[in-house]
């Protein structure tokens, strides 16, 4: 957080936007869809750091709002029609709402209570969603049919099935969030949250409405997240109430926790070692999950802050 | 660990005891093998790659594994007999942990890196839903054994087909006329509280009501649950059939605490084998289900009336009279759906060979001859019996059985006709473009 | 059936949820209450605790009760030696940093899981109760073993509660939860307290396992819903509160059963639910706990 060097910091996140840009052109196919979809998943780490990296609150129930995103669009695609566009808006728009209630509730809590409350809120949401299988397809989820997946510009129109399409919209998304995320990181309000994170009283006694402020970053961390559920329906094609469970909860706390909480590029770099860590493993033996397990300890033995958090601690001083 | 390049040694032909027991050899290998199989072969052209997407980890695990002996059984009798279309078939492995997400990856895996000509094996209905989009965007023949109508219900895509066992709407139809004629009139539904549920709540009751019975309650429990009893005094007291469709972990306390609950003064029960698959239906606490009545697919114990090919079959497969494993009674098999992936494998090799098939860049014919389909015989391609298929929807439907419990093991009371599992077809999947 | 054998099922069925979920929890709330460590791989130890019971049963045989008396002995003793390795491997190394520990137990939770499909394989294996006895009721029938389940816990929940209030042993933990600093200046190990709160707490888990394993079967995913349902029970109950915990495993086994009741099954676990989390949202302390330090 150090305030040196703002143009380095703009020139890395510049440079890792086009490095991916360009990777887009060399990449073989299969790890070109599968950074596709790392992409759109690292935008729901980024919107989990968001919350528990600056603010130091850790959800265990941020699968309720990439779902609500998920659905939110998926849904307004499949039974009401909405073109893709429209149908992104309003799943982000779900995931903000939502934000805004559970916010008002959780954030009566903290520590430990935040993480149970956050969690039960998502079983719930998770319950609703098998609840209402006639709408959402429950626990089979739904397809998104492939003819409705078309970005439209007046007359050219953009396929979101088609690979290249498809990687430059994740992209996109994740250059946008990317750079709103280092903004916010950057601007008074980024440095309210970490103040709020590394003492709420003295934060409350220097003037600043804690709870407003948490609530803004509640809000902000579950349209990110939703973005995410919204983009992934669009370009992937499914919904289902798997993206819904406990699982997708605790995955991005681990990616952030692996890349490095509080990092900007931490997200990403966590995201990219977990899949590619099963990618390569699963390669070689079926029983993956017990080198993932084995990688995980490891990296929290010798990098205890997270990949990116360990390099800034002891070289890069600069890294936001 | 086995030799792996005796996986598929080109000299035995035809399916002998040695073969067979070779087979469960090659079945356990690959159960172990790291991520896929290889094996030697001398010849020039390349093998057909069929990409295996199977349930190794979560919660379908338990069928994964069993998938996977019958393909390599399948696999192995395939290649004795000559490959498709004189070129070997090759299996690749990778495991989708259960799990849609996931599955959708690994059908763009399948696709782009391991470039195989086909998908193939898939079971838990989520992830069928959930990999279907990948299968219709790479342009990639996906045929599932997963028994759902989802593949039926035409809301998929055009790439996705179920050619070799019948699915569960069909199933349903067909139990309901024997329900109704010969176990009781008035009718307790017990189900999961998700979509395989669904199924059974939507369609048992207007056939059952076409038989001039009727569903007299319907009891949902939630996907979560592990223990049943506080819904059992929901079950009326003028009950006489209970039709009980449990899936999961939890079956094995399902039928004991139905059995604790009732005692010896039970109504009737009719099941679905799902509950039970991989399961010994010896195992303390299912007494209770002596001279009660199952659906199965193809019949877990062996029959005295088995035909020669379903001889052949449990042997090349490697499952005893008992329908556990050669050489390990406690490994039970989940027979009543494993055959699927016999037959359509022998489904992919006919519709290959009729369409020429010769590589990716065929792909399009391979599924106007898959959809050209009329019927499968009875025979040693498709041991479980004669089945017809509706191109139209991508489906076939075949005989169905249904099983008493007796003695501890299950026999076969009564073969279904195709016939009472046909419907009204939903839509038309060759309307829509290749 | 009417309302009141209706209710009177419901309630046994629930105090039979509530007495299994009150020794898992109060294993999870010593970890958590001691050591400050959120143990995700507490599932996982449950899980061992159930595949190991069935493991020790099967190669014992004879009459059932003598496996599982067995079972009820060793299985939670080499949980507890597992839990004690991975303690000293690396929790310790990791100076039980709250993060760093979640990410490690994690990892754990993998690598048991794996280990345990790949060793134990994927199916649900039935472990045979000690006795059958079906208690007949004038309107039903139920399990004598279930009701021995409720009376093994309690008492356990009792030897516990005396261990912990009456003997040295629980002083030291109690003196190590409430601040380590100064327990480390009297002297107190507080090492070897951690790691044998977490074996403690393990064992536990493996307690219960074994006692509902006759009941609901061994799979290697069976870890997930107790591990779920212990933090709830464990903060609601209150932070560090063996009272508060064994009252919020009552309040949610029991409203989980009676709930059910009324409504459509899942709709009652969405009322369930919904209602125990605004107990915590109204209650942040939980029900026993004292305001958050």
């Amino acid at each position: 957080m150090s305030e040196a060097s703002p143009v380095k910091a703009y020139a890395l996140h510049a440079g890792v936007i086009a490095f991916l840009f360009v990777l887009s052109f060399v990449l073989p196919a299969y790890y070109h869809g599968l950074l596709a979809r790392i992409l759109v998943l690292a935008v729901f780490a980024m919107g989990y750091n968001m919350l528990f990296g600056y603010v130091g609150l850790l959800s265990l129930g941020h699968a309720m709002f990439f779902s609500v995103g998920l659905y939110g669009a998926g849904l307004a695609v499949i039974h009401l029609g909405w073109s893709v566009p429209l149908a992104f808006l309003g799943g982000i728009a779900c995931g903000a709402a939502l934000a805004v209630v559970i916010g008002l509730l959780a954030l009566r809590t903290t520590g430990v209570a935040f993480m149970i409350v956050t969690m039960m809120f998502a079983q719930v949401f998770y319950l609703v969603i098998l609840y209402f299988a006639s709408w959402t397809g429950g626990d089979q989820g739904m397809v998104v049919p492939q003819p409705a997946r078309v970005l439209t510009f007046g007359a050219t129109s953009l396929d979101l099935t088609d690979p290249t399409v498809r990687y430059m919209t994740a992209l996109v998304l994740f250059s946008v969030v990317l750079l709103i995320t280092l903004a916010i990181v950057r601007s008074r309000y980024g440095r309210v949250l970490v103040a709020i994170r590394e003492n709420e009283e003295r934060t409350r006694m220097l003037g600043y409405n804690t709870f407003s402020n948490k609530l803004a970053a509640i809000v902000v961390s579950g349209a990110i997240c939703a973005a995410s559920g919204a983009a992934y329906a669009l370009l992937f094609g499914y919904v289902g109430s798997s993206f819904a469970s406990v699982q997708y909860s605790i995955l991005p706390l681990l990616w952030v926790l692996l890349g490095g909480a509080a990092t900007t590029l931490g997200p990403l770099i966590g995201t990219l070692f977990m899949y590619y860590v099963t990618d390569v493993t699963s390669a070689y033996t079926s029983a993956y999950l017990l080198i993932v397990g084995i990688a995980l300890i490891a990296l929290v033995l010798f990098f205890p802050k997270g990949i990116l958090g360990s390099l800034r601690q002891r070289w890069l001083g600069w890294l936001p | 660990m086995t030799d792996k390049n005796g996986f598929f040694d080109l000299s035995t032909t035809g399916l002998t005891r040695r073969t067979a027991l070779k087979g469960l050899a090659a079945g356990a290998g690959l159960a172990v093998a790291p991520g896929f199989v290889r094996y030697a072969q001398a010849q020039s052209s390349a093998p057909i790659k069929i990409g295996f997407q199977s349930h190794r980890t979560g919660i379908g695990a338990a069928y994964g594994r069993w998938y996977e002996k019958t393909t390599a059984a399948a696999v192995k009798a395939i290649n004795a007999a000559g490959g498709i279309n004189g070129r070997q078939v090759e299996v690749i492995i990778e495991d989708d942990g259960t799990d849609p997400g996931r599955g959708a990856e690994m059908v763009g895996k399948f696709a782009t890196q391991h470039k195989t000509d086909i998908v193939f094996g898939t079971l838990f209905s989520h992830v069928v839903i959930g990999s279907a989009p990948a299968a219709g965007e790479n342009k990639m023949p996906y045929f599932v054994v997963s028994e759902g109508h989802h593949v039926a219900s035409t809301k998929l895509n055009r790439y996705v087909f179920q050619p070799g066992i019948t699915d569960v709407k069909s199933q349903i139809q067909s139990m309901a006329p024997w329900i109704a004629g010969n176990v009781g009139k008035k009718v307790t539904m017990i189900y999961p509280d998700f979509a395989f549920g669904y199924d059974h709540r939507d369609y048992l009751p207007p056939a059952l009501k076409a038989q001039g019975a009727d569903v007299i309650a319907q009891i949902a429990i939630p996907p979560t649950e592990s223990s049943f009893t506080k819904y059992f005094p929901q079950i009326p007291a003028e009950t006489e059939v209970i039709y009980h469709v449990m899936v999961g972990p939890a079956v094995l306390t399902f039928v004991k605490e139905l059995g604790e609950f009732y005692g010896s003064n039970r109504p009737q029960l009719f099941g679905f084998i799902d509950s039970l698959e991989a399961t010994d239906i010896n195992s303390p606490g299912l007494e209770f289900l002596d001279g009660s009545h199952f659906w199965e697919g193809s019949p877990r114990y062996a029959q005295p009336d088995d035909s020669d090919a379903q001889k052949a079959y449990r042997a090349a497969v490697g499952i005893d009279d008992n329908g556990a494993a050669v050489g390990d009674a406690k490994d039970v098999s989940t027979a009543a759906h494993m055959f699927g992936c016999w037959e359509t494998l022998y489904v992919v090799k006919k519709a290959m060979e009729d369409a020429g098939y010769k590589g990716p860049e065929d792909r399009a014919k391979l599924v106007e001859a898959t959809e050209a389909l009329t019927a499968f015989a009875e025979g040693p391609e498709h041991p479980q019996g004669p089945k017809t298929f509706n191109g139209k929807i991508h489906q076939c439907f075949g005989i169905q059985n249904i099983s008493k419990v007796e003695g501890g093991k299950l026999k076969v009371v009564h073969k279904t006709k195709i016939e009472d599992g046909l419907y009204e077809a939903e839509g038309d999947y060759t309307t829509q473009a290749l | 059936m009417h309302f009141g054998p209706h209710l009177l099922l419901a309630a046994l069925e629930g105090l039979v949820t509530s007495a299994v979920l009150a020794l898992t929890a109060l294993g999870l709330s010593l970890v958590f209450g001691v050591m400050r460590v959120v143990n995700v791989a507490h599932g996982e130890f449950f899980m061992l605790g159930a595949v190991l019971a069935w493991a020790i049963t099967t190669a014992i045989g004879g009459h059932p009760a003598l496996g599982f008396l067995a079972a009820l002995v060793i299985s939670p003793l080499i949980v507890g030696g597992i839990a004690l390795v991975a303690e000293r491997l690396v929790l310790r190394r990791l100076d039980y940093n709250p993060e760093a520990t979640i990410v490690a137990t994690i990892g754990m939770l993998y690598i048991i899981q794996q280990l345990a499909l790949t060793f134990y394989g994927p199916e649900a294996r039935p472990v045979e109760p000690p006795f059958t006895y079906r208690i007949l009721l004038p309107w039903f029938g139920y399990s004598g073993y279930k009701l021995s389940v409720i009376a093994t816990s309690a008492l356990l929940l009792v030897a516990t509660w005396l261990v912990l209030t009456r003997t040295r042993i629980g002083l030291v933990m109690r003196a190590t939860q409430y601040d380590s600093e100064t327990a480390q200046a009297f002297g107190i190990p507080v090492d070897r307290v951690y790691g044998g709160v977490f074996a403690l707490g393990a064992v536990l888990a493996a307690i219960a396992a074994v006692l509902i394993v006759p009941i609901s079967q061994a799979h290697y995913l069976m870890g997930q819903d107790p591990l779920l349902l212990s933090f709830i029970v464990v903060i609601i109950g209150g932070l560090g509160s063996l009272r508060g915990t064994i009252v919020a495993a009552l309040l949610i086994g029991m409203s989980d059963g009676i709930i059910s009741m009324f409504f459509s099954p899942t709709l009652a676990k969405i009322i369930a639910t919904l209602l125990v989390a605004m107990v915590l949202v109204f209650r942040p302390q939980g029900l026993f706990g004292t305001a958050a330090r």
